[in-house]
């Protein structure tokens, strides 16, 4: 019961629709923008290698601009993460209603990992959200075909496993935007004001990826000790064959870094006078 | 009038030797109170004094630096989750989660006990006068409205012992007079010991049987309201004419100290029991008395009390 209502709590806040709706508005902007530009993207992504390979069929489809727009969860998704994440536990101190939930005979620790739980939820719920509306609406405008996947080396995956591939490094971008949220929650539980998580969560985001992808001998000897670093771990679920060993090792170490800041969180907050 | 509500000599809420310290500066020092069932105990002190502090200790809001709280004979600390079942609190302003209705703020609160009957929210809603307006936001509400609201949040669990941090601040006289109502009822009716946190004394001194009164996070006096205020002596305004032959009785008379001519009128302390002496003598002598305004209340203890604490923290 506690539970449905702190989700019902999260989910009658403005605050959090706020997500749902950029999601809502960016995903059909682009998808309609490619559609109007008629695939000069796609073009510019096979440009390379268009000139060594006959292509046939629809490049071009629901697949390929849905793996586009995953790229989102580099930045994008991360803050409207923290929008939420960052509220859970700061919300209620700002709101001074810390005084009504922590007086009663139920243990600070159900009560943060509820929270938890909630902010776990709406990571998932806006993930999911995004993949439901990127693939629908790209199989409306586009349809289906092999998914080409330019890098390093380019792959080109059949349509008919495409769907698993998709639903795989969903899956796997959520677990990484839970560390995202596991950041936002600590830092929820260091403060009284709940800007101040987003800004924190948002700047370490933004240092970590920054030290995680420029190419400077310095930060070499960092980069494994940052979750950001594993953070697109996702992308590996479009790799032929799938690397389940590399995925496997990323996964345990964004789980971890997930489980260590929730840990500090809650060594924070069963520890912590509410003042407010 | 100080109620006439007492307490039994059972214990119920004790504090032994509670201190805590925000960084350098002791908010509270050693504090022992001792509140027995069934009464209604005022805690009284000036701001700043550390009464919030205390409360927030008994509530577990705030781990105590030292000492600890006894709740029904029982360690806060040990039993915390079947003591707050028995406890309901209202600290400071009474904050909800203003996009929901009351009733769901409530239900939320109400969760919280895990297994309160359905209609325990009802009956505290009723119980405040906020039924027709229960599936309102609480954002509309008025101030008023919210602190009868935090009452009603207070008494759900239907609780023995209930804390209420100044109930009434930021009430209109006539929510004033509602709320003291109600805090009297709920001793008186239904056997429900409140301890009451104010700085408004008259609101303590109508209410309660007992009281402490802290000082710069130190007890300055315990013990029952009759009787310390029994120990006080009352400091008496006088106007009257002519002023010449007034200032005679009065310095002639007994039991009058401190006697301060100001202008136009006379200020002393006098015991409270020769006051009606000294009002006859006036009539007998043809004196016209234009007022004789006495300030024998707790205010005036309360003002003595702790100017007193005040000059003993600054003491030491």
């Amino acid at each position: 019961m506690i539970f449905i209502h702190e989700i019902l709590k999260t989910f009658l806040k403005w605050r959090s629709y706020i997500g749902i709706i950029a999601i809502g508005v960016i995903v059909p902007l682009i998808e309609i923008g490619f559609k109007i530009e008629g695939g000069s993207i796609s073009r510019m992504a096979m440009r390379g290698f268009s000139r060594d390979f006959l292509l046939f069929g629809n490049m071009f489809n629901a697949y390929f601009v849905t793996e586009f727009l995953m790229n989102s969860l580099w930045v994008h998704i991360p803050f409207l993460i923290t929008l939420v994440a960052g509220d859970m536990l700061a919300g209620e101190a700002t709101g001074g209603t810390f005084r009504l939930l922590l007086t009663r005979p139920v243990s600070r620790t159900r009560i943060l990992f509820l929270k938890y739980l909630v902010a776990l939820s709406y990571t998932a719920i806006l993930v999911i959200f995004m993949a439901v509306l990127s693939l629908g609406l790209g199989l409306w405008l586009f349809g289906t075909g092999d998914l080409i996947v330019p890098g390093k080396i380019t792959v080109i995956l059949p349509a008919s496993v495409v769907p698993m591939r998709l639903l795989l490094a969903f899956t796997l971008s959520i677990w990484s935007m839970w560390c995202v949220a596991s950041l936002a929650f600590l830092f929820s539980s260091l403060v009284e004001n709940a800007i101040g998580p987003i800004i924190a969560s948002m700047a370490v985001i933004i240092v970590f990826i920054l030290v995680s992808t420029i190419p400077l001998s310095l930060f070499e000897s960092v980069k494994p000790f940052l979750f950001t670093t594993y953070f697109n771990f996702w992308q590996q679920a479009m790799e032929e064959p799938i690397p389940w060993d590399s995925i496997g090792r990323s996964a345990a170490i964004i789980g971890a870094y997930s489980c260590a800041m929730t840990g500090a969180a809650w060594l924070v907050f069963v520890r912590k006078d509410i003042l407010s | 009038m100080p109620s006439t509500l007492s307490g039994s000599s059972e214990v119920i809420l004790r504090t032994v030797d509670l201190r805590k310290q925000f960084g350098s500066r002791l908010a509270v020092r050693d504090l022992n109170l001792d509140v027995h069932r069934g009464e209604i105990f005022g805690f009284l002190g000036p701001n700043g004094a550390g009464k919030s502090t205390t409360i927030r200790m008994i509530l577990s809001l705030i781990r105590p630096s030292g000492g600890y709280v006894e709740i029904f004979g029982r360690r806060l600390e040990d039993h915390r989750s079947a003591i707050l079942r028995k406890v309901g609190g209202l600290v400071e302003s009474a904050d909800f989660y203003l996009y929901l209705s009351a009733r769901r703020n409530l239900e939320i609160v109400a969760s919280l006990y895990g297994g309160l009957e359905k209609h325990t929210v009802d009956h505290a809603l009723e119980l405040v006068g906020l039924t027709e307006r229960s599936d309102d936001r609480v954002k509309t509400f008025s101030h008023g409205m919210k602190q009868r609201l935090g009452i009603a949040q207070a008494l759900l669990s239907n609780p023995e012992l209930i804390i209420l941090d100044e109930p009434t601040t930021g009430l209109d006289p006539q929510g004033i007079v509602e709320v003291r109502e109600l805090i009297l009822s709920l001793a008186r009716d239904r056997g429900i010991t409140v301890f009451l946190s104010s700085h408004l004394l008259s609101e303590i001194e109508q209410t309660a049987s007992n009281m402490a009164i802290i000082s710069r996070g130190k007890l300055a006096v315990q013990g029952p309201v009759r009787s310390l205020l029994a120990t006080t002596e009352m400091v008496l305004t006088v106007e009257a004419t002519p002023l010449d032959a007034a200032g005679k009785i009065l310095s002639e008379f007994r039991s009058v100290r401190e006697l301060k001519q100001l202008s136009g009128r006379f200020e002393m302390t006098i015991d409270a029991n020769e006051v009606p002496s000294l009002t006859k003598l006036f009539v007998e002598r043809g004196l016209e008395v234009r007022a004789l305004i006495p300030r024998r209340s707790l205010e005036e203890y309360f003002l003595n009390i702790t100017e007193e604490a005040s000059v003993d923290a600054k003491g030491k």
